[in-house]
Formats: structure tokens, sequence, C-alpha cells
């Protein structure tokens, strides 16, 4: 038995950190609203989804209109990342102006019932938009970076099988990287970045000290909502295949991992998210083979669903964050 | 200002309001009787309740007419034609969810608890009544012969709302450690792994078949005569939905009724009153789950096949939105806002759908097949949820607190010497709820 759990190991170590990535910023942008709004942002799950439509949407015009031969594919890429992290950007800035802000003082079951209205008004306007100019709501984008690259892993020891990786993987993966380095220099380095931390510290005070306490939570959306939809069409194009329910679970387990990392936490986040992948596709290639065929790779979903519920009894504060004590 | 004027006095005159009533019903009645395929008129029949509930008779009378209606006149109307079945159809379901509607609106409404995964709690039902009356429980259990007789149906009625309330003890015992939105997520967690279970549990021994789903559920059964039509079911789940409106009204206004809603509005002030804050929630999620619970199991033997599909998310949230469509925490607005978001569902969505094609086959407007109403479910929820949590978070027909008027209760006071203590009782209510 362990030795099927080290054969297959490279694989699910690379599987596992393409879709840790994936999740891991998508966790950031729960995890920065919820730092300073404390409120579960249940529609990033759909603008995650939406980035995914979006950029799927250009690169199939780019190749309609024969410009992906013209240049390199890595430039395209950068070119519909840019274009869908501003387009979701804005999107999220919109969400919160409209649906969000006029709540911040009502009840927080209020403001969630919202957000759950919010996902579902995406997933429908996204499904609808898809099936009018496609006919199906099922989108396959133009296979980018599809080359197979095989990993010699039995060179290292003679228990593991070899793997194999896609090269959109290692694009993934740097993306990723890069946009995470980028988010904590800006959120610790520069001066928006500590009146984002200002904020979500105490907003009164912050206000007194004159942070414009309104463009710091819009600006914290908008760079939330990018992320999220440039890890949408990271998504798409290590994936291929998206559809408009994609954003939910995933949302869910983007989720689960800014909990698990200390909800608040940037760096805990991102930790969260890779460990929730690795698990992921651990329990999915390897549950069957534990439980000798009982347990099927379906329950990879109970799976994460189970860490999260166990994190917020157990351990609310999460590995990373601060205990917080209820004031009277 | 005519409007206005017209009202007043509509709602001055007792007369008068019998008389509209009365004609409406008839009138609704008798469309409904003569014009057969005419779906705006069973609506009209049914809205002749809320008109009911608008005038100023007595409760008794109010249950009267509507029984009258109810019992009655609607199934007579609907009767006449082809039509029939699919009326009772309607009608059957949007009992069932008004009975779910009701309990989520103990959880949600009463006790300020969100929960996401409420549908968990009618797959729970509807597979306890599924697994027994059909022979897929041979696989597991070690005596007995199966699929029970159609008779034990009324037994699982309240099988399944026990099964129910416990899972619902035993999910709520983990669960209430985490507040508000915290909560939400959890329950929503547990809803999909309870979904994802009963989609796999056909190994290692088969007992819910998968994702194939349990088929021809047996039939309830009484004295020989076998339940197999929507208008026969339609008598048990308006028995069912009068002893769970009955045991709401009971409840609301009962010690727990109490305590719920002041857990609500504030956990820490509740628990220095001296509630007990588990103990008080964890009832709230039975009595809930409950409810849901015996409707899973009319559910489960009026379709005759039990599959996971009928449970997902969009299902919990589609009985969120009929509470807050209806409005957290009042009676009469859930089973408004019920009735409304069933019957939007399965009727005037359908309807809509059907209207639209023809029109595209007949070639006056092309609608494309994207748009069609019936897949736009989610988009008409979601616009409900924005909207009523924007503007008008108290719902349609919002929660009333009953007032006490503290000068009157003084006043019996000083004529009955003999009941102070009672009445003392009633002015405290005054101190709670203002």
């Amino acid at each position: 038995m362990i030795e099927q759990v080290l054969q297959t190991l490279p694989q699910v170590l690379i599987d596992g950190l393409a879709l840790g990535a994936v999740y891991a910023i998508v966790a950031l942008g729960y995890t920065m609203v919820y730092g300073i709004l404390e409120l579960i942002n249940f529609a990033h799950g759909e603008i995650f989804m939406t980035g995914a439509f979006v950029g799927t949407a250009i690169l199939l015009t780019f190749s309609g209109l024969g410009w992906m031969a013209s240049m390199p594919a890595i430039l395209a890429l950068l070119l519909v990342l840019i274009v869908t992290s501003v387009a979701t950007g804005l999107l999220g800035m919109g969400i919160e102006r409209v649906a969000y802000r006029p709540l911040r003082n009502a009840p927080k079951l209020i403001t969630l019932i919202t957000a759950i209205g919010i996902s579902f008004l995406l997933q429908d306007i996204v499904r609808f938009i898809t099936e009018l100019k496609n006919g199906n709501y099922i989108l396959t984008g133009p296979s980018l970076f599809s080359k197979q690259i095989g990993v010699k892993a039995s060179a290292i020891s003679s228990v593991f099988n070899d793997a194999s990786v896609k090269s959109s993987f290692f694009i993934v993966l740097i993306l990723a990287v890069i946009m995470m380095v980028a988010l904590d220099f800006f959120v610790n380095k520069t001066k928006w970045g500590m009146a984002m931390r200002a904020v979500a510290q105490d907003r009164e005070t912050a206000a007194l000290m004159t942070v414009n306490v309104n463009k710091v939570i819009a600006l914290t959306f908008f760079i939330g909502s990018a992320l999220g939809g440039a890890t949408g069409v990271l998504f798409a194009v290590q994936y291929g295949t998206i559809d408009p329910y994609i954003g939910f679970i995933l949302g869910l387990k983007a989720f689960t991992a800014a909990v698990l990392g200390g909800i608040g936490n940037i760096r805990g986040a991102m930790f969260g998210g890779i460990m929730i992948g690795l698990l992921e596709m651990f329990a999915a290639a390897n549950l069957p083979v534990v439980s000798h065929g009982i347990l099927g790779a379906e329950y990879k979903d109970v799976f994460a669903f189970a860490i999260l519920i166990i994190v917020l009894i157990f351990k609310p504060e999460g590995l990373f964050g601060k205990v917080s004590v209820e004031k009277v | 200002m005519d409007v206005k004027n017209l009202l007043s006095t509509i709602q001055a005159n007792k007369r008068l309001q019998a008389i509209i009533v009365g004609l409406y019903i008839v009138v609704t009645f008798a469309s409904l009787y003569l014009a057969q395929k005419s779906v705006i008129a069973f609506l009209l029949l049914l809205a002749s309740l809320l008109l009911l509930y608008f005038t100023s008779f007595s409760n008794r009378v109010k249950w009267l007419v509507g029984g009258l209606v109810l019992v009655v006149l609607l199934p007579l109307a609907a009767s006449q034609g082809e039509a029939y079945q699919s009326y009772m159809e309607v009608a059957t379901l949007v009992g069932i969810y008004i009975a779910m509607a009701l309990g989520l609106n103990i959880v949600v409404g009463l006790a300020g608890l969100l929960d996401l995964g409420f549908v968990a709690f009618f797959a729970l039902g509807s597979y306890t009544y599924g697994i027994f009356a059909t022979s897929q429980a041979n696989n597991f259990m070690p005596f007995g012969h199966y699929p029970l007789s159609g008779e034990s149906f009324w037994v699982f009625i309240f099988i399944g709302c026990l099964v129910a309330a416990l899972f619902g003890v035993l999910l709520g015992i983990p669960v209430l450690r985490v507040k508000g939105d915290y909560l939400a997520i959890v329950t929503l967690g547990f809803g999909e792994i309870i979904r994802i279970i009963f989609n796999n549990l056909d190994k290692p021994v088969n007992i819910t078949n998968g994702a194939m789903g349990l088929a021809s559920v047996k039939p309830p059964e009484l004295f020989g005569i076998q339940f197999m039509y929507p208008s026969q079911f339609y008598y048990i789940v308006l028995i069912i939905l009068i002893a769970v409106i009955f045991a709401v009204r009971r409840l609301e206004y009962s010690k727990i009724g109490r305590a719920w809603k002041a857990v609500r509005e504030n956990e820490i002030a509740a628990q220095a009153m001296g509630i007990h804050l588990v103990r008080t929630k964890l009832m709230a999620f039975a009595v809930g789950a409950s409810f849901s619970g015996m409707m899973g199991v009319v559910f489960a033997a009026k379709q005759t096949f039990v599959d996971p599909t009928s449970f997902t998310l969009v299902e919990s949230i589609t009985i969120l939105v009929m509470v807050i469509l209806g409005g957290m925490g009042s009676v009469p607005g859930v089973i408004l806002g019920a009735a409304i978001v069933t019957i939007l569902n399965l009727q005037v969505l359908t309807e809509l759908t059907n209207w639209l094609n023809q029109l595209s086959l007949s070639g006056v407007i092309h609608v494309p097949d994207a748009l069609s109403p019936a897949k736009m479910q989610r988009f008409i929820f979601g616009i409900i949820l924005i909207l009523f949590a924007l503007y008008r978070p108290q719902g349609l027909l919002p929660a009333k607190n009953p007032v006490f008027d503290e000068k009157d209760l003084k006043d019996t006071d000083s004529n009955h010497p003999m009941n102070t203590g009672v009445h003392k009782g009633g002015t405290q209510h005054v101190h709670l709820d203002s």
C-alpha cells in the first residue's frame, strides 16, 4: 500500500502544486476582504469563474482573428491576464459599491445573503452569455502550452514512478508566485498597503488618521477580484474546460484555505491554498488505495469540507491567525 | 387618495369584506371550473387565501373559510379536466415546500442561525423511506423482508421526522461552536458532504444505490387504498401542513420560541438572562429539521423515486429564498414566500417557456434557447435575494410581535385581583418585545 502511495507521489505533488497555487490566489481575495470588512465575500468564487470566461473569450477571439500566430503565446497570455484582471477588478469594485456598501452597518447575515444572491446572479449571467454565443455553456479554450514534459522521478529513487507535466504548469506556478510576491510587497511596503492594514485593524481610527476608508475598501475589492480573475484565466489555461458553476465549489475550497491559514492573514492564505491543493490531490489519488476501494475518489470534496469544518470547530483562528476575543 | 379611502372603508366594514372575499372565491372557482386550462384561474383561486389573510375576521372564521377553499373548492374546481393531476401536483409540492420553509424559518428566522445545508434533512427523510420501501434494504438489513408494505408509510412519517431531528442535533453539536457567517459555511459544507455521501454510498455495501437513485418506491396504502396520484397526496400533505403550522404557531409564542428570539437578538444578553444557549439552538435545529424530514418521506412516496440530484445546494438556497422573500420569522410571510417561489418555479416559468417556444415556432419573435425562463431560476433567485436584502429585509409580510397594552393589562389586573400573577407575566412581554 505504502509502495503504491509513494509511486504516485511525484505526480500528486505536481498536480497538487498547480491546484494549490490556484486555491492560494483565490484564497487571497477571501482573506483580504474578510480582514477588512469581516465579510465572507461569497461572490469571490464567481469572480474567479467570470475571469476564466472573460479570459477564454478573449483568447478565442484572438485565435479567431488569427493574432495568436503573429505573437508569442506567452505575450498573448500576459495581455489577456492584464485585460481580464482589470475587468474583474472593476466588477468586484462594482459589486462592493452596489451590494455591500449599503449594508455595511446591517447585520452580517443580511450581507451574506446578498453575497449569495450576487453569486447566483453572476453564474446565470455568464451561463446566459456563453450559451447565447456558443450554444452550450461548457466552454473549451484554445490549448496553449500543452506540451507534455516528462519528469524522471525514478532517477531520484526507484520507489517513485515517472510523472508528466504540462508546460502550462510552469507558467501557472511562476505567474502565481509573481502575483503573490507582488501582493505581499504591496500590502507590506507601500503607502496604500499600509492604509489597507490600518483599515483592517480599526476602521474608525484609520478614518480619523485621514485614511479614505471607502477608497481603501474599494481598492481591496479591486485587487482581490483582479487576482481572482487572473487566476481564473490561469485555471482555464491549465485545465482547458470551464463551466459557469466551477466557481462555487472552488471558492468554497479556497475559503477553506483562507480559514486554514488564519483568515485575514495574507501569507497564511497562500500557505493554506498550497496545503489544500496538495491534500486534495493526495486524497483523490490515494483514498481508493488506502481504503481498499471502499472510498472512491469522489470523496475528495468531502475531505476538503471536513478540513474546513474541523478547522472552524477546533481552531477557528487557523494556523497563523490571531485569536480574536469577543467584546461585549 | 380615493384608493386609500376605499381601502379604509373596506377595512372598517366586515360585511363588505365578506362580500368581496365571497365574490372573489366564487368568481375564481367558477372560472377554474369552466376554463380548465387556465393556470391563471388556478393561481387566482389560491390567492383567495391571501385575500382572506388580510380580512379582519376572527382567526376561526379565517381557518374555516381557508379550509373550505383548500379541502373542497380547489380540488373540486380543478378536477373537471385533464390538467387536474398537474394542478394537484403543484399544490402538493407547494405544501411540501411550505412545511420545509417553515422549518428553515425556525432556524434562520427565529433562532437567527443561517443554515445553508438545510436540504440535507429533506434528503435524510426521503432516503429513510426510500431505502425501506424498496428492496434496497435487503442489501444490508440482517432481518426482515423488504420492501415494507405501503401501510408502513404512516409510521415512516414519524420515523423520518425523528431521524431528521436526530441528525439535526448530531450536526448541531459540533456546528454550534462556530457563530454567524462561519456557521453558514459549515452548514453548507455539511449539506454537501451528506449529498456526496448519498451519491457514493453504493459501496462497500449498497445502501443508497449511488447516483442511480432508488426507483419504484412503494406508494402509501391505507385500508387497502393505494395513494398513487397527486390528488391523493394533496390531502396527506394538507393534513401534515396544518399540523406543522399549528405547531409552529404554538412554538413561536412558547417559552422556547421566546428564547429563540432572544438568542437571535443578542446571544450574550440571552445567556445572561439564563437561557441555555446550546440547548436552545439544538432545539431550533431539531425542530426545523424534523419538519423537513417528514416532508422528505412524503416527497419520496410521491415521486416514487429518490436520487441525490434532488438535494443540491440550489435547493437549500431556494428554501432560503422562500424565507427571505416572505419575511424572516413571520409564519404567514414564509407561507406566502414558499407558495410564490414554488409556483414561480413549477408553473409560471414553465408556462412562460412554453409560450415563448410557441411564439418562436410560429415565427412571431425569436427567443434564443439560452433565455428560456425555465433556465433563469438562479438569476431570479439572485435578484430576489439582493433586492430584498437591500430594500426590504423584513420581507413581504413582516413578522409581528404581539403588542400588549400596558394600561389594558393593569385594568384587568384591578378587575380580577385573583389573577395578578398571570398578568404580571403579560407585562413582562412588553419589556421583552419593546
